[in-house]
């Protein structure tokens, strides 16, 4: 391989948001799940800026999209840690698997 | 429509009287609901007199015959173009004989009931029942349709089963109102397969079209009918002789008679009613109301005449042994109506051969005025001594002057002495047997000798035989509500005979000329008069001599008065072979199988919903993979098996 | 083989080995600080692919910001020295499952497309901080100020969100 093309990036993107995904299924701690979740949005941050700049390099749209992706994961961020504090003063535990009151 | 629609009303105002008293008269009009049901009787019964007299004496004739007039029709149900069951009303001779039959002994039923029943709790209700009974009798009485014959017929038998079971407490009268419902039930089956096989095959459910299909010899669904067999009879035959079962069933003829004195569990004026006049004679009519196409298969006519004959012939030996007096009524009307139904077994149709017809309804009229009077009657005795059985009774003569001198009239009536209606009738019965077929005649005699006897048994069992002991004799006779039908059903057992039936009803409509010939009539009176010298000796003064002669007869009096063992027989039948070899089974499997189906099915759909349920764990992670995996297979479905 | 593509090599491996390690480390606040890593690597990738100024924000907002917000509220909300609790293993089997066959379809879709792409276009690309900033704040065509006023109102809103989730009620009695 001589040159990197964006297939390549693209496989790097995929695996780290099969990875985010990973994580998202397994981890029982609310904050390790939103560590995964964190991967995922930047998996799509790469894919952004990737498509940009390969397939259409005289605009910028994927680059705005990028700074509009981490401003607003920042805010989700804050907002999913607020959850997570106030689910932790009820159930003190941050187990998700204790949060199971919607079951049968 | 024509000037007869007004005869919608007379079986719709007994309708509107039983739901009227149906539904308030248990809390308002408790009290009233006499009166209203006899007012309201009274009313269908001026109607019907009225549409008599209209029909027969003013414009019923045309040229010489009476025409049937259909007053009212109206499409109900129409299954194909040709076949549908209509609600009509036809008039014709017998239909309007039998409207002013009906109404007048229920009114007499009606006002002998208000002193019969007073201060009876659910006083309300018996009033209904009675409009109820009716409407249904007046309904099939009129029916033009076949169909709407039978939703009578049934209707009727839902009547008698409410009226028969009224004293509901009293565990023989629910299973007396059983009896009579299944095994009318029961005869309704061959009645309905007989309609549906007529029907079928004459294309149409209308009596009018279905009596001109049926015997006109060169119609197409004649020669279909009489064509098609089955095990060796043609259809026609078996057509009628199942709706004569479904009519035998009604009338209590053998084997169906079964019923008939287990009915009398009922209240006395309903048995005066139903057991009577009306409801036991639908069979009759119905014969009568398809008797030309019964005159053309002499098979069905011949089982008409044998049934009939042989019934009466064992009513009245049955009657003989009796000691309940209202069992002895029921014999003797099971008797009365094996008469009317072999008089139109040996009749045929048209003109002069339709003698045994005009004499059937003949009898079917004055039958009713005597036997709802000798029903009337004995319940007036029965008030009076609270008990049914003629060894509590005996010499009330003194204390019920009216009712002795009435019962006695009626007894004269059906013995068939002259000039009380009976002789008429019964005479006509016998002239008709006389010259189709003289076996059936010898036995008619020498039925109408042990009629005579056993009437007269009962007689002098109540009124003679030795000294009254009634111990309460406060209420007396009874209120002159209970008195006044006595009277007027008296007056008309004397003078029905000589209402000139023979102008007004027979087979085809055009009258027939009747006389009296003395020396034919002399043999039946003799032999009525020999069974009353009989009965004269054995029981006008209590004595030994009965006894004596009943153990003569040993085993034949025995068996006559266990009813020849009939009813154990039915008993045996369903008890040990319909119940064991069918009904169980059927109830295992109803059980077993059928619900544990369905057992089956419900456990097995709670144990799969125990499987899901654990998919709603609560848990999130969990509903993410379902999730994923959900994408996945849409996505490998739609991208690479889609085309 | 020149240097460019040897070191986009290693910095994917960096992302993708730290991702890993974030994803499955028993002890959370080395799950933390692998993250920390692997942000750290999206951020050499984004300078490896010429796009400085988002690898800058990627730097300050999400190294600097989120992650450093994460271990805060890993302080706040438990003993951070323990093992966690491992998943079971059924759940961890299918995810496996699950992931990878993901991974196989979405791979080799991108395999099949075939990116037109691939040779002469990185050259004229560039991403200026003036011309991002110009951009981002026109109104013509290709601007983006309305987006941008969109989200400062999200951030306000999700500031308040935040503040009003998470604020202690205070007790009435005293």
């Amino acid at each position: 391989m001589n040159e990197i093309t964006i297939t390549h990036i693209l496989f790097v993107s995929t695996a780290l948001f099969f990875i985010g995904m990973y994580g998202l299924f397994t981890r029982r701690n609310m904050i390790t799940m939103l560590m995964a979740v964190e991967l995922i949005l930047n998996s799509v941050n790469i894919n952004f800026v990737a498509f940009n700049k390969y397939l259409y390099p005289g605009k910028l749209d994927g680059v705005f999209f990028t700074i509009f992706v981490i401003t607003i994961a920042a805010a989700e961020a804050a907002v999913a840690i607020a959850i997570i504090i106030n689910l932790y003063r009820s159930h003190n535990s941050i187990d998700v698997d204790d949060a199971s009151e919607l079951k049968y | 429509m024509n000037h007869y629609s007004y005869i919608a009303l007379v079986p719709l105002l007994p309708l509107a009287t039983f739901l009227v008293l149906g539904l308030f008269g248990r809390k308002y009009v408790k009290t009233f609901s006499g009166t209203i049901g006899t007012a309201s009787l009274l009313a269908s019964a001026v109607l019907s007199l009225y549409t008599a007299y209209n029909y027969f004496f003013i414009d019923g004739k045309v040229n010489g015959v009476f025409q049937k007039i259909i007053a009212l029709k109206y499409t109900w149900l129409q299954f194909s173009p040709n076949v549908s069951i209509d609600m009509g009303i036809i008039l014709d001779p017998i239909s309007v004989m039998m409207i002013v039959v009906v109404t007048f002994v229920s009114l007499m039923v009606h006002v002998f009931s208000l002193g019969y029943m007073k201060g009876e709790e659910r006083f309300a209700t018996y009033y209904a029942f009675l409009s109820l009974f009716t409407f249904s009798m007046l309904g099939l009485v009129l029916a033009s349709n076949i169909f709407q014959i039978y939703m009578f017929w049934e209707l009727v038998g839902v009547s008698s089963f409410l009226l028969i079971g009224y004293y509901f407490e009293k565990p023989s009268a629910v299973a007396a109102a059983k009896k009579a419902f299944i095994v009318t039930r029961f005869a309704d089956l061959g009645f309905l397969i007989g309609i549906l096989i007529l029907a079928f095959y004459s294309g149409t459910l209308d009596f009018g079209v279905l009596i001109e299909r049926l015997t006109a010899t060169q119609s197409s669904q004649y020669i279909s009918i009489t064509s098609a067999s089955f095990l060796g009879a043609s259809m026609l035959t078996w057509g009628l002789t199942l709706v004569f079962i479904g009519g035998a069933g009604k009338s209590a003829m053998f084997p169906l008679h079964i019923w008939l004195p287990d009915a009398m569990e009922g209240p006395t004026p309903v048995s005066a009613l139903i057991h009577a006049a009306t409801m036991v004679v639908a069979g009759v009519y119905l014969v009568a109301r398809l008797f030309p196409v019964f005159s053309i298969d002499v098979t069905a006519l011949q089982i008409v005449t044998y049934v009939g004959a042989f019934s009466a012939l064992l009513a009245a030996v049955i009657a003989c042994t009796q000691t309940d007096i209202k069992r002895v009524l029921a014999y003797s009307t099971m008797s009365q109506i094996g008469y009317m139904m072999f008089a139109l077994g040996v009749s045929k149709y048209g003109g002069e051969n339709g003698l045994g017809y005009m004499a059937s309804m003949f009898h079917l009229f004055t039958h009713a005025f005597f036997k709802s009077l000798l029903f009337l009657g004995a319940g007036a005795v029965i008030h009076l001594v609270h008990s049914n059985e003629m060894k509590d009774m005996g010499g009330l003569r003194k204390l019920m002057p009216i009712t002795h001198i009435t019962f006695l009239i009626a007894c004269l009536a059906i013995a068939g002495i002259p000039p009380f209606s009976g002789f008429f009738s019964k005479e006509e019965i016998l002239l008709a047997a006389y010259q189709s077929n003289l076996l059936v005649y010898g036995l008619a005699v020498f039925t109408s000798g042990l009629t005579a006897f056993y009437m007269f048994r009962l007689y002098y069992s109540i009124f003679w035989s030795r000294e009254a002991h009634v111990h309460d004799t406060h209420h007396g006779e009874g209120t002159f509500s209970m008195k006044l039908p006595l009277i007027i059903l008296g007056a008309c057992a004397l003078m029905a005979g000589f209402v000139p039936i023979a102008s007004m009803v027979t087979s085809d409509g055009s009258a027939l000329e009747t006389h009296i010939d003395i020396k034919f009539s002399a043999l039946p009176v003799i032999m009525a008069v020999l069974g009353i010298a009989m009965a004269t000796y054995l029981y006008k003064v209590k004595s030994e001599r009965a006894v004596t002669v009943a153990e003569g007869f040993g085993g034949l009096y025995n068996a006559a008065l266990k009813k020849f063992y009939i009813d154990e027989i039915y008993l045996f039948v369903t008890k040990k072979i319909i119940f064991n070899l069918i009904g169980r089974p059927a109830a295992w499997i109803d059980k077993n199988i059928v619900d544990g189906f369905m057992n089956l099915l419900a456990t097995t759909t709670g144990k799969i919903s125990e499987l899901i349920k654990g998919f709603q764990s609560g848990k999130v992670q969990n509903y993410a993979l379902y999730f994923f995996g959900g994408i996945l297979g849409l996505a490998v479905l739609f991208i690479y098996l889609w085309n | 083989m020149n240097a460019s593509v040897i070191i986009f090599y290693l910095i994917s491996a960096f992302i993708l080995a730290t991702g890993i390690m974030a994803v499955t480390n028993r002890k959370i606040f080395r799950s933390a600080i692998a993250l920390l890593f692997s942000l750290t690597g999206i951020a050499g990738l984004y300078f490896w692919m010429d796009v400085n100024f988002i690898a800058a924000v990627q730097i300050i907002v999400y190294v600097g910001g989120i992650v450093v917000l994460i271990i805060f509220s890993i302080f706040l909300t438990q003993r951070s020295g323990e093992e966690m609790p491992k998943p079971h293993m059924t759940r961890t089997v299918f995810s496996v499952l699950a992931v990878l066959a993901g991974l196989g379809l979405t791979c080799n879709l991108i395999y099949q497309y075939g990116f037109n792409s691939a040779s002469n276009l990185p050259s004229t690309f560039s991403a200026d901080v003036a011309d991002i900033g110009t951009q981002m704040l026109s109104t013509t065509e290709h601007g983006f100020v309305l987006p941008f006023e969109l989200v400062s109102m999200l951030l306000l809103a999700a500031l308040i969100g935040c503040i009003v989730i998470a604020m202690k009620v205070k007790q009435e009695e005293k």
